[in-house]
């Protein structure tokens, strides 16, 4: 009676794993064992497999990991992170890295919800310089204009790909290095952020912006048929930040395995000097490259401003290494070169599902921060491992 | 009485399923120095990085003093006796040739955490001492010659007392003086006992060094043997499996009178002074200079990649005021340069890649900028298999996977998928072996019966000499005489590139 219900407790059987274990201790471990394990090491799914893994390993430790509104949520964090980390993943194949991402989201948050506010409280924004022109007691420039949310996206699109452009500039012109430069306008644009705003978020904003940060298309109810069924039940199944980070995924995963420019941006990172004299427009790249990075950041902050339902000039403060870590953990090289969007993609899920696991452990914020930089440190171990190997292989 | 030291019994090696060696079953005698010969591809760098435990073979073992050998890294074959002497060298630039010496075992004061830096200097002294190399131990490797740096790598070998000093291509890159020197340091390595493994293209040195010879082909062991039993003609048609009645492939055609590309007054200050030439359609306009010359400068600034103060560059007649790559890849002008490492190929990525690089414009449709795959591949083929690029699967096997002259093969193919009108070529035969040489001049005189004008850069005069219809010397950044095929005389262009220094 004892072996019956532990059988049924473990996913596995004893029985089963004694008869693998002969399977492998029979066969030549080179055609076995070995074998598939290289298959899986070496496997583009790698960190898809790998998350696979963990999630069926944690769901036997944390009941509520793999109910639907948990995994609603994983979701809803994985959108925004993956739209702004396809603009890192780009970077990265240059072999140049976008510290300013996250200072992008904080200025385009607060430059479109000043312009789209119907709602400022003045005792807050009166020493603001934005006050009395872009930021009135009527509420912002666009207040109540019928394209207001079309125009203030533009301009937060814009402001995103204006400061790449600066980015790619002071790199590809100037040959200033990619990390010094990024780290000036991740500081110049925080601050001015904060500055704008004398550090208030900004609410009042219209209904069609919230709804891109949190508005669903289609939802789901999971349960038993009741008659009532209650809001807190209902589930986001197809959302707009699903719509628009897998629509600018699948953009961005076809222009670089299939646009010259994509593979532009890999002979640039592989090696510049060679693309230079190959005819590669390297400077045209690199900027461009810049651009699409802010273009994303500016994504990003449009999705968690509307989730925010303000304006919020520390957006994304904590966000640098998530969103260099799921990139670098989905296998993109920090040397330039190697990387794939959909790589990022599974780095992304990966690592918002570490997230919401620490979360649901109920370790501190300082605790998950160590616990997140120690796995971003394996993955780097983990991948350096896997391309020596698979240098010995070939 | 002869006692062997290192003995490979069917030793194999495969890279993405194609066979770099296969079989290879052959003993090096102590004592003795092996010249060990093939051309590019043939297996011997495979071969040598398998005793210097860059990589391991996969099949058949190898015997060192008559034990199983078997390096998993360098530092084992270091431990192991055996040095390594490399075509790049391996040497710390920044720091001094004592320190370059002990890098991996610094003498320490006692337990202290310093370095005992008076006994780095003293055991430097005396090994600079014991090969004649006149150079304080303090000096840094960035102020020393390519050959005096080649002579600390062996000082580096000679620190370690290595029984075995393997040397791949060591005169490359060094100065007739310096390569005398080298070899009067040889023949003492020999007299001390010293076995070694002297691998080079100088088919001359060989037969000048070596006691024993060992012919590598496609990865297999086609001759070996002691010195007496080889003579160059021998040893080349062992190499390339069939002979070579001449080293360069006769011409057909004649260059017209369709002036290509001008230069006019070229200047850059300290590069080159007052350049003027004409390239005409289906002529091979070789550059002779020594290194330092201006001629690759020169070729850098025709084609865009450095600026010019002064003169201009006529293609086809036409001015072109800013040059650049891009300009000059539209204007049909092609350049194969002098590095393929850092400036002709893309390492990592696959062959197929590399060759289509420049003409993916082509593949692309013009509207989506969409590249077609299958389009791209199959031209890329066709220009492996013209050009006999010894390769797996171009579309997955990276190109630092290949042999230096099929690299070479690629960095052509690459430009020749252009089609360009101009085709400028920094020593494109550098490095590479016979058989891969003798391809890129077939190919040389291909493109020039198809009308195109070849400026063919070069520091080994004979090739010129045997290819082109017209020579210029350059010498301290100016054109210092210029040669019809008819007047070409090995002996006045080498005075005209060394005339500054024989005048002064």
């Amino acid at each position: 009676m004892a072996t019956t219900t532990n059988e049924r407790e473990f996913p596995i059987t004893t029985a089963q794993l004694a008869r693998w274990y002969d399977i492998v201790r029979e066969s030549p471990p080179v055609v076995f064992g070995i074998k598939w394990l290289k298959r899986f090491l070496f496997s583009e799914y790698f960190i898809l497999y790998l998350t696979i893994i963990y999630f069926l390993i944690m769901t036997e430790r944390i009941q509520v990991l793999d109910t639907p509104l948990n995994l609603t949520n994983v979701l809803a964090n994985a959108w925004p992170l993956l739209a702004i980390a396809i603009g890192q993943t780009f970077v990265l194949l240059t072999a140049g890295i976008d510290l300013s991402q996250t200072s992008v989201m904080a200025i385009t948050s607060v430059v479109g919800a000043a312009l789209m506010t119907t709602n400022v409280d003045p005792l807050k924004f009166q020493n603001s310089i934005l006050w009395g022109n872009i930021v009135t007691e009527e509420g912002g420039l666009l207040a109540g204009h019928q394209y207001a949310v079309e125009l203030a996206i533009l301009a937060m699109l814009g402001i995103g790909l204006f400061i790449g452009f600066l980015n790619g500039m002071a790199i590809a012109r100037f040959r200033m290095p990619p990390f010094m430069v990024t780290l000036v306008s991740m500081t110049f644009f925080s601050a001015l952020a904060i500055y704008l705003t004398q550090s208030n978020n900004i609410r009042g904003l219209p209904e069609d912006f919230i709804k891109l940060g949190e508005g669903d298309i289609i939802s789901i109810y999971v349960g038993e048929q009741v008659r009532q069924i209650s809001r807190r039940d209902v589930l986001s199944f197809v959302t707009y930040p699903l719509l628009i980070a897998a629509g600018l995924g699948i953009v961005a995963h076809v222009v670089l395995s299939r646009t010259v420019f994509g593979r532009h941006v890999y002979a640039v990172g592989t090696n510049a000097r060679a693309a230079e004299v190959s005819g590669v427009p390297t400077k045209r790249t690199i900027i461009l490259v810049y651009m699409f990075s802010g273009f994303c950041a500016a994504v990003a902050g449009i999705i968690y401003s509307g989730r925010l339902q303000a304006g919020r000039p520390t957006l994304g403060e904590n966000l640098l290494l998530d969103v260099v870590g799921a990139t670098v953990i989905g296998g993109t090289s920090l040397f330039g070169g190697k990387g794939k969007v959909l790589w990022t993609f599974f780095g992304v899920l990966f690592f918002v599902l570490l997230s919401n696991t620490l979360n649901l452990l109920k370790l501190s914020a300082f605790e998950i921060d160590i616990v997140k930089g120690s796995i971003i440190l394996l993955a780097a171990l983990i991948d350096v491992t896997r391309t020596r190997l698979l240098a010995r292989e070939s | 009485m002869s006692d062997t030291i290192l003995e490979f019994q069917s030793t194999s090696k495969a890279f993405f399923g194609v066979y770099a060696l296969q079989d290879v079953t052959l003993n090096v005698e102590r004592g003795h120095i092996l010249g060990l010969i093939g051309e590019n591809g043939a297996g011997k760098s495979t071969l040598m990085n398998i005793i210097g435990g860059v990589i391991r073979a996969d099949g058949g073992q190898v015997l060192l003093n008559g034990e199983p050998y078997r390096p998993r890294t360098p530092s084992e074959a270091t431990q192991a006796g055996v040095a390594f002497i490399h075509q790049e060298l391996n040497l710390f630039t920044n720091l001094s040739i004592a320190e370059n010496i002990f890098i991996d075992r610094f003498p320490r004061r006692r337990w202290l955490p310093l370095l005992d830096m008076a006994t780095m200097r003293a055991q430097t002294q005396q090994l600079l001492d014991s090969i004649g190399l006149d150079l304080s131990p303090t000096t840094l490797i960035e102020r020393l010659s390519p050959g005096e740096r080649q002579m600390v790598e062996i000082v580096k070998a000679l620190s370690i007392d290595a029984d075995l000093i393997i040397f791949d291509e060591p005169t490359t890159s060094l100065t007739a003086r310096e390569t005398e020197h080298l070899f009067e340091i040889i023949e003492r390595l020999r007299a001390a006992g010293k076995t070694m493994i002297y691998i080079s293209h100088i088919l001359e040195d060989v037969m000048q060094l070596a006691d024993d010879i060992a012919v590598l082909r496609d990865g297999e062991l086609v001759g070996a043997g002691p010195r007496s039993e080889f003579d160059i003609s021998r040893m080349i048609s062992l190499m390339v499996g069939r002979n070579i009645e001449q080293l360069f492939p006769a011409r057909e055609t004649a260059p017209t009178d369709d002036v290509l590309l001008e230069v006019r007054g070229i200047s850059q200050s300290g590069i080159v002074e007052d350049i003027n030439f004409r390239l005409h359609a289906g002529e091979v306009l070789g550059v002779f200079g020594l290194m330092g010359s201006g001629r690759t400068e020169l070729a850098r600034i025709v084609f865009g990649l450095d600026e010019h103060e002064a003169g201009h560059v006529m293609v086809r007649n036409t001015n072109n005021h800013r040059l650049s790559a891009r300009r000059s890849i539209r204007n049909q002008i092609a350049f194969v340069t002098e590095n393929r490492r850092e400036e002709g190929l893309l390492m990592n990525i696959p062959i197929a890649d590399n060759i289509a690089l420049v003409s993916l414009p082509r593949f692309a449709n013009l509207v989506t900028q969409f590249v077609n795959r299958d389009t791209l591949v199959q031209t890329a083929n066709e220009y492996k298999a013209l050009l006999q690029i010894k390769c797996g699967d171009i579309q997955t096997q990276p190109v630092k996977s290949l042999s230096g002259g099929n690299q070479q093969k690629v960095v052509v193919a690459k430009w020749l998928m252009t089609e360009p009108s101009i085709f400028i070529m920094d020593e494109p035969t550098r490095g590479i072996d016979v058989g891969a040489k003798y391809e890129i001049y077939s190919i040389i005189n291909d493109l020039a019966a198809q009308g195109t004008g070849v400026l063919f850069i070069s520091s080994e005069l004979d090739e010129l000499v045997g290819m082109c219809d017209r020579i210029l010397v350059m010498s301290q950044g100016e054109v210092r005489g210029q040669f019809d095929q008819t007047e070409f005389d090995q002996e006045a262009i080498l005075r005209s590139a060394f005339r500054e220094e024989n005048g002064a």
